[in-house]
C-alpha cells in the first residue's frame, strides 16, 4: 500500500506541473541539479530555509514501514543508505534513532513513532514509505525546528518539508538490455507488485521491455501481478507460474528474493530488484537493479549540517549514483556488457532518457511526441500503459 | 505433443501449483483442528508457524541436515505451544488474548532470531546448503509421472507427501482410537470427560502441544519451500490466518481439511493460471482459439486482482452462513472451544 494514493497525487502533481513547466522537455535538457528539482524560480541553490544543525546536534529518525532484517528488500536497502550516511556524516549510534515496523496504513501508529523521534531529540526525520506523507506534512507544521523528509510522496511545504526518489527506470532498461539478450525463449517474466493503475510498477516493466525491446524485438515481457508490495507466497507462485509459461528471465518489482530462488530452482536466470540478489540466487541472478539511498541521505545530512537544507524535491538518477545494476554475473550472455554500458553512457550524458520520442503501447495507441521526452511528473504519476512488447498474463 | 497433453498441461500445472499453495495452510490447518478439539481455540498459529520454521531454517542452516530440520521445526512449534498452554490450561488465562499474543510474540521473536544469525552470516543472507536444497525440490508422484508427455509435471515437494500422510493419520486419531475419542469428549464437554475419568489436563497438553509441531511444519515450508531456501523475515505472511479460517471450513475434520486446503491453494494462484486456463480448450478445437484468446485477455486485462485475494474469505463466510442455516449437529465447531476448564468450578 506504499503508494496506493499515488494515482490521485499524479493527476495533481501533473496538473501543477503542466501549468507552470508548460510541455515535457527535450532530450538533453535536465531541469534538476545534482538530482534536485527546484520549484522556485530563480537561482534558490544552495540557500537553506532551516538554520545549520552542528555535527554533533545532528540527530536522525527513520521511519521504517518493515524491519531492516528483513534481508533484501525494500527497508533493508533504505536502512544500508542510512548506515552509509552515518558513516559518511560521522555520527555516532546514538544520533540515529530507527522506528521499525511502522504501518503506513495507521496514522496513530506513524504520528507515534515520529513523535518518539521527536520526543528523543530528532531534529531530521526520513520517512521511507508512501502512507507516511500525510502525517508527515501535518506534524512538520506542528514542528518547525525538524526538517521532514518523505520518501516517494510529493507533498511539501516552504520550509521544513520536502519529499524525495528516484529515477529507477534508467536501472530497469539496462536490465532489460541483460534480459533481452539472456533469453533463449524469447519469454521473459516480470513479478510485478502492483497492476497498471500504479504508475511506478509500471513505468519500471515498461523502461525493462524497451531494454528488452533495443537487443531483441521478438521477445515478449509477461506479467504477473501479485497485489501486495510484500507477499512471499504469492510472488513465488508467480514466478513458478512464469517458469512453468517457459519464460527463462524472471524479472522483479517486489519485495523478497523468492522470484529469483524460483528461478535458480528451474535453472533459469533472473533479475533482482532492491539489493544485490546474486548473493541470494548466485546462478541465476544476471544482475539487480539497485537503490543506493545512502546518496541522498549522505547529502541530505550534510546539507542539513552547513545550512543549506531547502524543501527542493530530490529525484536522483543514475547521474547522481541514487540507483544503479548491480555487477553483471559472468553467466550474462556474450557483449551484454558492451550494450549496457553504451546504453548507460548514453543516459549519464542525457542524450537518452529512456520515455523518449513516440513510444507505442501494446493496445495501439501511441504515447509521447517526436523529439519531446516525458515529463517528471508523468513519468511518476501517470504512466498506465504498456510498452507494445508487454503482455499482462 | 499431442493436442490432448497440450490441453491437459496448463490443467495440471495449475492443479499442481494449488496443492503446493495449500500446503502449508493445511499444516496450519491440522495442528489448530487438534488445539481446537482440546477446547482451545488457539490463535497463535502464526505465532507458532513463525517460530517452528524459524527454528527449521536455523537447525538446517547449522546442521545441514534435513530430518534434523524437521524436527527442529516441529519443537520450534511446540515450544510456542507450550507458552499457550501454560498460560490458558494451567494460569487459565483468556484463551483469544493469549493466541493473538502468542502471534505477535512469535513473529517478533523469528524476526529476532534470523536478524542475530544474519549478522552472524558475514555475507548478509543465510542461504541453506545446497543438500538440504536438493532433498527439497519437487520428487514425482509414484504413478502419475509415469502417463507419457504430461507425467513430468507431476512433482511435488517432500512437505506434501508428509501432510496428506499426517491429515490421514490424525482422521484416524480422532474418530478410531480411543485417546482420540477421549480427546473429542474433552473438546465437548470438559467436565464431563473428567468425571468419566479421563485425564483432562495431560490430555490437553499433548494435543496443543503436538498441534503445535504441526504448525510448526507449516512455517518450515513457508521458510524453507516458498523462499527457496534463503532467508526472509515475516516469512509465514497471511498463511497463518488463513489456516484458522481454513479450521471453520473443514468443519473440524482432517479430512476435509485436505480439501478445503486444496481449494484456497487454488483460489490462492488461480490469478497466475487463469489465461492459460482458458486458452487450453483451444488445443483441441483450433475454430475456438479466437474467442478464447479474447476472452483470456478480457480475463487479464479487466478482472480487478483484488478479487483473488478476496476468494478464499469469501468461501469462508459463504460456509459460514450456510452451516448456521442448516443447524446440523455434525461440522461444529467443539462446544467447550474458547472456555477454560477450571475442575473446582464444576
Amino acid at each position: 500500500m506504499k503508494k496506493f494514493g499515488k494515482v490521485l497525487a499524479l493527476v495533481l502533481c501533473a496538473a501543477m506541473i503542466l501549468t507552470v513547466a508548460g510541455c515535457g522537455n527535450t532530450p538533453g535538457e535536465t531541469t534538476s541539479k545534482d538530482g534536485y528539482t527546484s520549484n522556485v524560480t530563480g537561482d534558490s541553490e544552495n540557500k537553506g530555509t532551516m538554520p545549520a544543525i552542528p555535527r554533533e546536534k545532528v540527530k536522525v529518525g527513520v521511519i521504517h514501514i518493515s524491519d531492516p532484517a528483513e534481508g533484501s528488500g525494500y527497508t533493508y536497502t533504505h536502512d544500508l543508505g542510512i548506515q552509509t550516511m552515518q558513516r559518511e556524516c560521522q555520527l555516532e549510534d546514538s544520533q540515529i534513532v530507527r522506528k521499525n515496523n511502522v504501518q503506513d496504513t495507521n496514522p496513530t501508529a506513524i504520528e507515534n513513532a515520529i513523535l518518539e523521534c521527536i520526543e528523543e531529540g530528532c531534529n531530521i526525520i526520513f520517512g521511507t514509505s508512501w502512507g507516511y506523507m500525510e502525517t508527515m506534512a501535518a506534524l512538520a507544521d506542528e514542528y518547525p525546528n525538524v526538517i521532514f523528509c518523505h520518501g516517494t510522496g510529493y507533498m511539501k511545504n516552504d520550509t521544513n518539508f520536502s519529499n524525495y526518489f528516484g529515477r529507477i527506470y534508467q536501472a530497469r532498461y539496462l536490465s532489460g538490455i541483460v534480459a533481452g539478450m539472456k533469453t533463449e525463449s524469447n519469454k521473459i517474466g516480470y513479478v510485478a507488485a502492483m497492476g497498471k493503475e500504479n504508475a511506478e510498477v509500471t513505468g519500471g516493466i515498461d523502461a525493462f521491455a524497451m531494454g528488452v525491446y533495443l537487443v531483441n524485438p521478438d521477445a515478449k515481457v509477461y506479467v504477473k501481478v501479485t497485489n501486495s508490495w510484500f507477499a512471499p507466497e504469492q510472488e513465488n507462485a508467480a514466478a513458478e507460474a512464469l517458469l512453468a509459461d517457459g519464460c527463462d528471465v524472471i524479472a522483479q518489482h517486489c519485495d523478497t528474493p523468492n522470484p529469483q530462488t524460483a528461478a535458480e530452482k528451474a535453472g533459469k536466470w533472473g533479475i533482482g530488484y532492491n539489493s544485490d540478489m546474486s548473493k541470494d540466487a548466485e546462478n541465476a541472478t544476471l544482475t539487480s537493479v539497485m537503490w543506493d539511498w545512502g546518496v541522498y541521505y549522505t547529502d541530505a545530512v550534510e546539507r542539513a549540517i552547513a545550512g543549506t537544507w531547502n524543501t527542493d524535491i530530490y529525484y536522483g538518477g543514475m547521474k547522481e549514483g541514487l540507483v544503479k545494476i548491480s555487477e553483471l554475473a559472468d553467466f550474462c550472455a556474450p557483449g551484454t556488457a558492451e550494450k549496457v554500458e553504451e546504453a548507460k553512457q548514453k543516459i549519464l550524458d542525457g542524450t537518452f532518457n529512456v520515455f523518449d520520442g513516440v513510444i507505442e503501447t501494446n493496445e495501439g495507441t501511441t504515447v509521447g511526441e517526436e523529439g519531446k521526452t516525458l515529463d517528471d511528473a508523468t513519468i511518476t504519476g501517470n504512466i498506465n500503459w504498456y510498452f507494445k512488447n508487454v503482455e499482462v498474463k | 505433443m499431442s493436442a490432448f497433453s497440450t490441453f491437459l498441461a496448463p490443467i495440471i500445472q495449475f492443479l499442481i501449483a494449488a496443492i503446493l499453495s495449500s500446503t502449508p495452510i493445511l499444516y496450519g490447518t491440522l495442528g489448530e483442528i487438534l488445539n481446537e478439539k482440546s477446547g482451545h481455540l488457539n490463535l497463535g498459529v502464526p505465532g507458532m508457524m513463525a517460530m517452528g520454521g524459524t527454528m527449521g531454517f536455523l537447525v538446517g542452516y547449522y546442521s545441514n541436515n534435513l530430518i534434523l530440520a524437521l524436527l527442529g521445526a516441529c519443537v520450534g512449534g511446540m515450544l510456542g505451544a507450550l507458552i499457550y498452554a501454560v498460560l490458558t490450561v494451567t494460569f487459565m488465562a483468556n484463551q483469544n488474548v493469549t493466541g493473538l499474543t502468542l502471534s505477535i510474540f512469535g513473529i517478533g521473536l523469528s524476526n529476532f532470531a534470523g536478524k542475530f544469525a544474519l549478522s552472524q552470516s558475514g555475507i548478509g543472507t543465510l542461504k541453506l546448503p545446497d543438500e538440504i536444497n536438493s532433498q527439497l525440490l519437487n520428487i514425482p508422484i509414484p504413478l502419475l509421472c509415469w502417463i507419457p508427455e504430461v507425467g513430468q509435471y507431476f512433482a511435488v515437494n517432500i512437505f506434501v507427501y508428509l501432510a496428506v500422510i499426517l491429515a490421514a493419520a490424525l482422521s484416524f486419531y480422532l474418530h478410531h482410537t480411543k485417546v482420540g475419542h477421549n480427546l473429542r469428549a474433552i473438546g465437548e464437554n470438559p467436565a464431563a470427560a473428567d468425571a468419566a475419568g479421563i485425564r483432562v489436563v495431560p490430555a490437553k497438553y499433548l494435543n496443543l502441544l503436538i498441534g503445535g509441531g504441526i504448525c510448526g511444519l507449516g512455517g518450515a515450508y513457508a521458510a524453507m519451500i516458498i523462499s527457496g531456501g534463503v532467508w526472509g523475515s515475516n516469512f509465514v505472511g497471511e498463511l497463518g490466518w488463513i489456516a484458522v479460517a481454513l479450521v471453520i471450513f473443514a468443519a473440524w475434520k482432517p479430512g476435509r481439511a485436505v480439501f478445503g486446503a486444496f481449494l484456497f491453494g487454488a483460489l490462492r494462484v488461480l490469478r497466475y493460471h487463469l489465461t492459460n486456463l482458458i486458452l487450453a480448450p483451444a488445443a483441441l478445437v483450433p475454430a475456438w482459439d479466437e474467442g478464447l484468446s479474447s476472452a483470456s485477455r478480457w480475463a487479464s486485462n479487466s478482472i480487478p486482482v483484488a478479487i483473488y485475494d478476496m476468494l478464499p474469505f469469501l468461501m469462508t463466510a459463504l460456509v459460514l452462513v450456510i452451516t448456521s442455516m442448516r443447524k446440523a449437529k455434525e461440522g461444529l465447531q467443539p462446544a467447550s472451544c474458547g472456555t477454560n476448564y477450571f475442575r473446582e468450578e464444576r
